[in-house]
């Protein structure tokens, strides 16, 4: 599965075992198993969850400090709800990696870094047809956008900094 | 009216590159057919019946001359020399070719215009009161909350992969001509006891498969906290509405699993959360926005106009029409003009290349170059002088576009049906002629006065058939088209959903019935009762005995 950020393609360092039973350093582990992983985190393994997007971003709450990434699954490109789990985990005060894992396309890929997502979990089915290029060229096509708050360039800043330096 | 400002234009150019990108990549593979959809859905490129179909937004319903004439110059380049438009104050043209739309949404960029989400499972275009401005009553002029509204909607990051399309109306008159309650969310300008102006938020209305008239969730939101608190209305809708079910999507359906007051409780919860300054548009960006829609440069004049007068003394068919298509406006001297797309046999909303342009020339003249879109598919000029209504007039009559009929039986709204909808289960324009030709008479029209005839071919009520006094939905029973009568609806303050009289009739027997019941209003009214007071007066049961008359003739 590819990973990619808005510099391009990466090597992803962590690995998703949905018990925690993998003794690797990075590793994902699933919500359920949340803190088991973190109780018998002994040796200073990096801690990662993977969430399904119907769970709260209030029931990670008590995590954030703990866990240096977070996965959102995308079931579906349709499905948006990732994106405002996204948004209010960076709300909540999370600083760590947001990843979002799942058919996401190249199209939305400047709504999931506003959103706060740092890297997608791409799987290769999509990544055939929509190589990096297309990743990188798409998340630059909409200079400015209109929503204060979301990471891009927003209009409604530039114009009060135009009106300020009149 | 707004104007674009560089930002706003490199945005929508941007938008068109981005676009014709994603076109290019369709074709090449990278974007499979179920991927490409939702993006062609949120430029407003359908797939319909014959062919595709483009629906180009037009915010709020407020349209220039100089883009009225780009609109002529696309249908005739593009399409078959007319446009239609619809409940929403969209155009839509239904023969341009896929291959063609990047250059067609070049065109409306160079006019400020834009398809952006028409279409798919986003915020679609903000609509408004067609009155605005021009009201006497009304506390603020809604355009430029929903011009603020539309830029912030346009392509959000968060909220643009919705479980279903999501609409959002704005009236600032306690009188709603903008059927805010048959919203997704309905705000209505007001103004405080201490007199600060705000808005009273109401969410959870939608017609369709499941009608709903929309709760009030707030009662007053200071206008500053606009922006947020919709962001948060948004996300509790983004995170908590159905996905697992098409028809159960709309929030209209979430606050009435959850009720309006959880629904509330979520969102004021969420709202609370949100660090409102960091979200509103500052200040002088609303004064910026205000400012284009400060009133036109209005000359002094007496209230009566001699001229007019001796016009309407003069020529009848003027009289008739002035009596019927005018508007009082705030302004002494002045009166807003609907004209009216519904001339007898015509599609509701059709209109040609040369109409839109004859419209536009007047409104240049005679309007301070400004027109707006009716939800009930017509068109207004909102600025007349009353000296000049006779001109105007004149000039209506030689595009053929002087029906006197505005409010009247003849003002039918239909959507577009089976003869162009990939969705219908029966014809509705077929209908509505059929309609028009029964009560076209002008005399006839004139005494029954006030009515709405809303017609849809199918259930997804693009044609508000649920809000009709009287409503239509065609639909299909063992391979036949069968059109269930409503009656009672009601689109405006005091929104009420139609209920059905009885049985599904066949296409011609629909004219018959409706006579039927109009025949009952006429001989049970009281002097001066409109249609819509005597059903509320009489009840369904008249009404229903009448109708299951005909439909027991017909069996
Ligand atoms: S009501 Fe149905 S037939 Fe009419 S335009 Fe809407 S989807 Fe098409």
């Amino acid at each position: 599965m590819p990973l990619l950020d808005r510099t391009g393609l990466r090597d992803d360092i962590w690995v998703r075992s949905e018990d925690g039973a993998s003794g690797a350093e990075h590793v994902i582990v699933g919500f359920a198993y949340l803190d088991a992983a973190l109780a018998g985190n002994g040796r200073g393994r990096k801690i990662g969850v993977a969430i399904a997007n119907d769970v709260k971003a209030s029931a990670l709450e008590p995590y954030l400090e703990q866990v240096e990434l977070i996965s959102i699954a995308f079931p579906n490109y349709g499905d948006g709800r990732g994106f405002s789990i996204a948004k209010q985990l960076r709300a909540l005060g999370f600083k760590g990696v947001l990843r979002a894992h799942g058919p996401l396309i190249a199209d939305q890929f400047a709504y999931a870094l506003d959103c706060g997502f740092d890297e997608i979990d791409l799987p290769d089915s999509v990544a055939l047809r929509q190589p990096i290029e297309q990743w990188l060229a798409m998340a630059g096509t909409i200079s400015h956008t209109y929503q204060r708050g979301y990471g891009a360039q927003n209009i409604l800043d530039a114009r009060r900094a135009a009106r300020t330096t009149v | 009216m707004y104007r674009y400002d560089e930002f706003d234009a490199r945005f929508v150019r941007e938008r068109v590159a981005q676009f014709r990108a994603q076109v290019a990549r369709r074709l090449d593979g990278s974007l499979t057919e179920d991927e490409f959809k939702p993006l062609r859905l949120k430029n407003g490129v359908y797939l319909q019946l014959h062919a595709y179909m483009l629906r180009i937004a037009v915010p709020y319903g407020t349209l220039s001359s100089r883009q009225l004439r780009q609109l002529a110059l696309i249908g005739e380049k593009f399409d078959r020399g007319y446009g239609h438009f619809t409940t929403r104050t969209n155009m839509q043209f239904n023969w341009p070719r896929l291959r063609d739309v990047p250059e067609i949404l070049d065109l409306l960029a160079d006019v400020e215009m834009h398809c952006i989400q028409t279409s798919g499972n986003c915020i679609r275009n903000v609509t408004a009161d067609h009155f605005a401005g021009i009201a006497a009553n009304e506390v603020e002029d809604p355009r430029p909350t929903a011009e603020l509204v539309r830029q912030w909607s346009s392509l959000h990051p968060e909220f643009d992969y919705l479980p279903r399309k999501f609409k959002i109306a704005v009236t600032g008159d306690a009188r709603d001509r903008a059927v805010v309650k048959a919203h997704d969310i309905g705000l209505r300008i007001l103004r405080s006891k201490d007199g600060e102006v705000g808005y009273e938020v109401m969410v959870g209305g939608g017609l369709g498969r499941t009608p709903m008239i929309a709760k009030t969730i707030r009662d007053f939101l200071p206008k500053k906290d606009l922006l947020a608190y919709l962001e948060a209305i948004l996300r509790v809708y983004n995170l908590e509405g159905r996905r697992d079910n098409k028809y159960k999507a709309r929030v209209k359906i979430l606050v009435h699993e959850i009720g309006a007051e959880e629904f509330a409780r979520q969102v004021e919860e969420e709202f609370a959360k949100l660090d409102g300054p960091s979200i509103a548009a500052d200040a002088q960006e609303v004064a910026r926005i205000a400012a284009y829609f400060a009133p036109p440069a209005y000359e002094t004049l007496p209230a009566r106009s001699l001229a007019f007068e001796a016009a309407k003394n003069e020529n009848r068919a003027f009289a008739t029409w002035a009596s019927v298509n005018l508007f009082p406006h705030r302004v002494p001297g002045y009166a807003a003009a609907t004209i009216s797309l519904k001339a007898i046999g015509e599609a509701p909303g059709d209109i040609t290349s040369d109409q839109m342009r004859a419209v536009a020339d007047l409104a240049e003249r005679y309007s301070f170059d400004e027109m707006r879109i009716t939800h009930a598919q017509n068109v207004v000029l909102p600025y007349v002088k009353k000296d000049d209504l006779f001109a105007v007039w004149e000039g209506l009559v030689a595009a053929g576009l002087a029906t006197a009929n505005a409010g009247l039986i003849t003002d039918i709204i239909a959507c577009p049906g089976l003869d162009f909808c990939s969705l219908a289960t029966a014809r509705s324009i077929p209908i509505a002629q059929a309609l028009a030709h029964r009560f076209g008479d002008e005399k006839r029209q004139l005494d029954i006065g006030e009515l709405n005839i809303k017609i849809s071919g199918c259930i997804n009520a693009c044609g508000h058939h649920h809000v009709g006094h009287i409503g239509i939905l065609g639909l299909e029973k063992s391979g036949q088209e069968s059109y269930q009568i409503t009656l009672g609806g009601d689109a405006t303050e005091t929104a009420a959903i139609g209920e059905r009289l009885g049985p599904g009739l066949a296409a011609d027997d629909v004219p018959d019935a409706i006579e039927r019941i109009v025949n009952v209003y006429l001989a049970r009214r009281t002097s001066g009762e409109t249609f819509i007071e005597a059903v509320r007066r009489l009840g369904l049961e008249p009404f229903k005995t009448a109708f299951q008359e005909k439909t027991h003739a017909a069996a």
